[in-house]
C-alpha cells in the first residue's frame, strides 16, 4: 500500500443515514476477479435508470462533483455486506477519504486496508462540510499525521487509531508485520489441543 | 469473572502488545468464489502461500445456478470466478466442497451441518454473515478480502478488542413465534447500528430454549444490528446436535473438548459493556417494511409515517425507504399483498426452516398470482427433505424446488426480483435492490412466508387454521 500522509481536493455530499455497501456496489458486479474496475458501477442504482442512462439528479453525476476527492455522508455509512468491493469501487472513482458520523466495522476494517480514509466526525461537524460541499469547488485538507481536518477556513480535528495511522503514513503492507512473530505463531500452534477440527 | 466471549478471545491471543492490536489465531478459515480470488492473487503477488491449508475450507454458493446445473454456468463471469476458485483450493491443497459434491451448500450452513463449527473456536469468513456460526460458542466473524488474505498467509488475523453487549431474552416464546421473530425484535430494538463495535452473546431462557438451528437464525443476523458477531453459551444441546458428526471429535478427543468446552460459558456475575432486555412474551411474528432490518413491524401492526418519529434524520430515512417500497404510511402489514416468495438463505435454509413452511403450507396451494421457490441451504439439507418427503409438500402445493445455494437472498445468480415485485422473504437483507433492482423485499419466519405464499398477502400465522 502507498503511504497516506495528506489528502488534499475537493467534496461530494451525499447526504442520506444508513448507505449499505450493496448501494455502495450492487452484486451483479461483484463478479470481477480483479481489485480494479469497479469505479464506473459505484452506487450503480442511484446513478443510472433502468434502461442504463445516467440519473441527472443524483450528485455524483454531476459534472462539478467529478473531480471530488472527499465522499461526506450520513451515519453508518458502509452497513451490511463484507465486500471489499466497496472501498475499492471509491478508491476507483477517485475518492481517498468519507467523512461521516459513523461507520459499519467491517467496511471501516476493508477502507483502511486499501488507504481509504474512513473519518468520524460529529455530526454538526459532518453538516457544516455538506454546507460547504453545495460548492462543488469548495476544498478541504485532511492531515491524517495532525489529524485535522480543515475547509472553509475552519479546522477540527478527528481521531484515528494509532496502529492504522503508523501503517497509514508508512504504507504497511501488514502480512508483512505480522509474518515479523512468525516464532510467536508457531509456538501457538504447537500447544494447539489435539481435538480442535481440521480437514485432514 | 470471565463472560464467554473474554474466555475465547484470550485463548487465541498469540500475541499482544500495548498500541497495537491484538494478532488472534483462526482455528477456521471458511473460504467462497465472490471474496477470494483478489485474496489469492495477492498471495502469489507476493510470493506467499496458504499457511494452513488444513484449518482452510472452501464451498461454492453465491453465484451459483439453482436449476439445470447439469447444463453448467451460462454466465462466463460468475463461470470464471468459480473456476478461479477451483483453481485456487487445488493449488494452495484446500478442500473445497464443488458443485458435484452433495455437502456444497451456502458457508454458514456446511460449517455446522459437518461438526467442523464448534464451541470455543474462532472461526472467520470473507462473509458478514460468519457471525452465523457463534450459535455454537465460537467467535465468528466477517472479514474483507485482505484479511482473507492475511489469514490465508498467517492463519492470525489482527484485531481490536470488542466490546461485549449482553441481549437477555426471557420467558416463553408465544406460539408461531420464532427465532427469526425474536431477532427481527431485537434489531428493531437496538437499531442497525446499535451493535457497532461489540460482540453480542445472546443470553436468558428464551434463548436456551431455541433449537441449535434456532440460535443460528439470530446469531446469522447479529451483523444487521452493525455487530462483530453474536454467541450463545454451548450447552447440552449444542454438544448432542455435534456428537457423531464428520469432523466432531471423537473417542479420547470428544471427551477433551466437552471438557474444554464446558469451562466456556459467561461466569455468574461477569460483566458486559451494556446489556438490554425483552421479553418473549412481547415478540409477535415480525414482517420488514422498510430498507434495513430494523424497520420491521408486528405482523398485527401497520407500516409507519415519516412523522412518527422524533429525529429529522430518521424521518427522511422513512420517507425514503417507504418511496422505495411503494408503501403508504399506516398500510396494515395484512394488507400488503405479495408476488413472490423465497424461501431460503443463511437464516432459514435449513431442514427445521424447511419443515415448518410445510407444516403451513401441507395440503394447500400457492396463491394463482404468486411465484413461490425453496432454495434448501446445502445438498444435504435437499436430501434430507427429500427424504421426509418435503419436496413433495413443497412442489405439490406450487412450490418451486431448486438445488443450494444462497440465490435470491442476494440474486447474484439468475434468481432475481423483477422492478416492483414484492416479495416475502426469510432471507436477512432488506436493503433496496439487494433480492434484484428495484425488487421490494420483506424479511419474514419460514411459517409467515409460507402462509403469505398461499393466500398472497401477509396474514397473521396465528390465526391460521387447518
Ligand atoms: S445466503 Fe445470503 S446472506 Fe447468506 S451467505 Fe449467501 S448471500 Fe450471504
Amino acid at each position: 500500500m502507498e503511504p497516506v500522509k495528506i489528502v488534499r481536493g475537493t467534496m461530494a455530499p451525499l447526504m442520506r443515514s444508513h448507505v449499505d455497501t450493496d448501494q455502495i456496489i450492487p452484486k451483479q458486479f461483484l463478479k470481477r476477479i480483479e481489485r480494479t474496475g469497479f469505479g464506473p458501477f459505484l452506487f450503480y442504482d442511484w446513478a443510472y435508470d433502468h434502461e442504463g442512462e445516467l440519473k441527472p439528479d443524483f450528485i455524483l453525476n454531476q459534472a462539478e462533483y467529478q473531480g471530488a476527492t472527499v465522499l461526506v455522508s450520513g451515519p453508518n455509512f458502509g452497513s451490511g455486506s463484507s465486500r471489499e468491493h466497496a472501498p475499492w469501487a471509491l478508491l476507483d472513482r477517485g475518492f481517498k477519504a468519507v467523512v461521516a458520523p459513523s461507520f459499519a466495522d467491517i467496511f471501516r476494517n476493508n477502507s483502511h486496508k486499501n488507504g481509504l480514509l474512513p473519518i468520524i466526525l460529529p455530526e454538526a461537524d459532518v453538516e457544516r462540510l455538506a454546507a460547504l460541499a453545495e460548492d462543488p469547488s469548495a476544498e478541504i485538507e485532511i492531515d491524517v499525521k495532525a489529524e485535522t481536518i480543515t475547509a472553509g477556513g475552519t479546522t477540527v480535528g478527528f481521531s484515528i487509531d494509532p496502529f492504522v495511522k503508523h501503517c497509514l503514513l508508512h504504507g504497511l503492507d501488514d502480512i508483512a508485520v505480522t509474518l515479523e512473530s512468525e516464532g510467536e505463531i508457531s509456538q501457538f500452534e504447537t500447544a494447539r489441543p489435539e481435538f480442535k477440527p481440521s480437514l485432514t | 469473572m470471565r463472560t464467554l466471549f473474554e474466555k475465547i478471545y484470550s485463548d487465541h491471543v498469540v500475541r499482544s502488545a500495548p498500541g497495537e492490536p491484538d494478532l488472534l489465531y483462526i482455528d477456521l478459515h471458511l473460504i467462497h468464489e465472490v471474496t477470494s480470488p483478489q485474496a489469492f492473487e495477492g498471495l502469489r503477488l507476493t510470493g506467499r502461500t496458504t499457511r494452513r491449508p488444513d484449518l482452510t475450507l472452501a464451498t461454492i454458493d453465491h453465484g451459483v445456478p439453482t436449476t439445470d446445473r447439469e447444463h453448467g454456468i451460462s454466465d462466463p463471469l460468475s463461470r470464471l470466478q468459480i473456476e478461479t476458485l477451483v483453481a485456487n483450493c487445488e493449488a494452495e491443497g484446500i478442500t473445497l466442497f464443488g458443485l458435484d459434491d452433495p455437502r456444497q451448500g451456502i458457508v454458514h450452513i456446511i460449517g455446522p451441518e459437518q461438526g467442523i463449527t464448534q464451541p470455543g473456536m474462532t472461526i472467520v469468513c470473507g462473509d458478514s454473515h460468519t457471525s452465523t456460526h457463534g450459535a455454537f460458542g465460537a467467535l465468528a466473524f466477517g472479514i474483507g478480502t485482505s484479511e482473507v488474505e492475511h489469514v490465508l498467509a498467517t492463519q492470525t488475523l489482527p484485531q481490536n478488542r470488542p466490546k461485549a453487549m449482553a441481549v437477555n431474552v426471557t420467558g416463553e416464546l408465544p406460539p408461531w413465534s420464532t427465532a427469526k421473530d425474536i431477532i427481527l425484535a431485537i434489531i428493531s430494538h437496538i437499531g442497525v447500528s446499535g451493535g457497532t463495535g461489540h460482540v453480542i452473546e445472546y443470553r436468558g431462557d428464551t434463548i436456551e430454549a431455541l433449537s441449535i438451528e434456532g440460535r443460528m437464525t439470530i446469531c446469522n443476523m447479529s451483523i444487521e444490528g452493525g455487530a462483530r458477531a453474536g454467541l450463545i453459551a454451548p450447552d447440552e444441546a449444542t454438544y448432542s446436535y455435534l456428537k457423531g458428526r464428520p469432523f466432531a471429535p471423537a473417542g479420547d478427543d470428544w471427551d477433551a473438548a466437552v471438557e474444554y468446552w464446558r469451562t466456556l460459558p459467561t461466569e455468574p456475575g461477569a460483566s458486559f459493556d451494556s446489556e438490554i432486555g425483552l421479553a418473549a412474551a412481547d415478540i409477535p411474528p415480525y414482517v420488514s417494511w422498510g430498507t434495513n432490518p430494523a424497520q420491521s413491524a408486528p405482523i398485527d401492526g401497520s407500516v409507519p409515517a415519516p412523522a412518527d418519529f422524533d429525529d429529522a434524520a430518521e424521518q427522511e430515512h422513512t420517507a425514503q425507504s417507504l418511496a422505495y417500497m411503494q408503501l403508504e404510511p399506516h398500510t396494515a402489514i395484512t394488507d400488503i399483498t405479495i408476488d413472490r416468495v423465497f424461501l431460503g438463505s443463511c437464516t432459514n435454509g435449513r431442514i427445521e426452516d424447511l419443515r415448518a413452511a410445510a407444516a403451513v403450507i401441507a395440503g394447500k396451494r400457492v396463491h394463482s398470482d404468486v411465484h413461490a421457490m425453496v432454495v434448501p441451504g446445502s445438498g444435504l439439507v435437499k436430501l434430507q427433505a427429500e427424504s421426509e418427503g418435503l419436496d413433495e409438500v413443497f412442489t405439490g402445493a406450487g412450490f418451486e424446488w431448486r438445488d443450494a445455494g444462497c440465490s435470491m437472498c442476494l440474486g447474484m445468480n439468475p434468481d432475481i426480483l423483477l422492478p416492483g415485485e414484492r416479495c416475502a422473504s426469510t432471507s436477512n437483507r432488506n436493503f433496496e435492490g439487494r433480492q434484484g433492482r428495484g425488487g421490494l423485499t420483506h424479511l419474514v419466519s419460514p411459517a409467515m412466508a409460507a402462509a403469505a405464499a398461499v393466500t398472497g398477502r401477509f396474514v397473521d400465522v396465528r390465526e391460521w387454521t387447518d
